[in-house]
């Protein structure tokens, strides 16, 4: 399993996504700047990290997505490789137009940094399969605008698809208004595509991933990723990959 | 030269947190306003052939880059500058 991160100007969770894939699980990662095209045959999974590309300016990840690697990025996507935006990563997906919607300020305008509890909405996919449906998880998040917008048929069309990975809910998996941090559409987190094979969602995996920080919930995200590329995990092969 | 003033605004239906928190901060000073929508207001001068190809433009970049269809609609005026 050999992973690309692009580093974006603003970006600032490429480290820790780095450190989870190279020495938390063992595998070999590489930088990609955002100047920087690459070719799809030499990475099993392309990651976009977290942080503010080019200040949020206009929208998040409205500028980002016409970088250069983007269009490798788009390129892999199209070749069914496992595309993973977290946070400003999730953002710069949505503007791509790999996944549907787009993000607004968050309800109450503020930045909201803070775990939160997270149903897992779907195990049948590359990133999630080591999950139980419905089992809770909890993650931090930390953006000013994570709060998810989709019109009602692409909502329903995502619900009934099952390709919403991860629903805001709380500690005992109730997806309900109180748990929902910043007013997203249908308490969504995280949603994947109509291939399975690109996941954007807005908490970060990658800073809870080892049970030195005292929470270790993001760990079976990128352990799914392995089994799934290793051919161990009880989903098989999705689409085309 | 050209001079293009594009108006981005959320689409009807689509809350606005912001203009919902002016609308409070509005009414909290006693002007009783109904409704706040923030939009944003772009300037951009260009160079372009003619005013029609100066409009063409100007909805290009509308439709690539300074809108969001999924949440916006824009409008513009464009006006040719002297130099």
């Amino acid at each position: 399993m050999k992973s690309a991160i692009i580093v974006f100007p603003g970006s600032n969770c490429d480290g820790d996504c780095f450190h989870v894939l190279s020495e938390v699980l063992g595998q070999p990662a590489e930088y990609v700047f955002h100047k920087e095209k690459f070719s799809a045959g030499d990475f099993d999974l392309i990651v976009l990290p977290g942080g503010f590309s080019y200040g949020d300016y206009l929208r998040a990840g409205a500028i980002a997505r016409f970088s250069p690697a983007m269009e490798s990025v788009l390129k892999a996507a199209e070749r069914g490789k496992l595309i993973l935006g977290i946070c400003n990563g999730f953002q710069i997906l949505l503007e791509a137009g790999l996944l549907p919607g787009a993000m607004m300020k968050n309800r109450d305008l503020k930045f909201h940094c803070h775990d939160v509890y997270l149903k897992v909405g779907t195990a049948d996919s590359p990133f999630t399969n080591l999950y139980l449906p419905g089992e809770v998880v909890k993650m931090p998040v930390a953006h000013g605008q994570g709060n998810y917008y989709a019109d009602e048929d692409t909502i329903e069309r995502l619900k009934s698809e099952n390709r919403i990975a991860f629903y805001y809910s709380d500690e005992k998996g109730r997806v309900t208004e109180k748990a929902n941090p910043n007013g997203s559409a249908a308490n969504i987190a995280g949603i994947l595509n109509e291939g399975r094979n690109v996941l954007g969602m807005m908490p970060h995996p990658e800073r809870c991933a080892e049970e030195i920080l005292g929470n270790a919930d993001g760990k079976k995200l990128f352990k799914s990723i392995l089994e799934y590329l290793e051919g161990r995990s009880k989903i098989g092969k999705i689409g085309r990959s | 030269m050209f001079k293009a003033k594009i108006n981005v605004q959320f689409k009807e239906g689509v809350l606005d947190p912001q203009g919902a928190a002016i609308k409070g901060a509005l009414n909290h000073l006693g002007f009783e306003a109904e409704d706040v929508r923030v939009g944003k207001m772009i300037e951009v001068k260009l160079k372009a052939a003619s005013l029609e190809d100066a409009r063409t433009k100007v909805r290009t970049m509308c439709e690539k880059l300074l809108a969001n269809p999924v949440l916006e609609d824009y409008s513009f005026e464009v006006a040719e500058e002297s130099l």
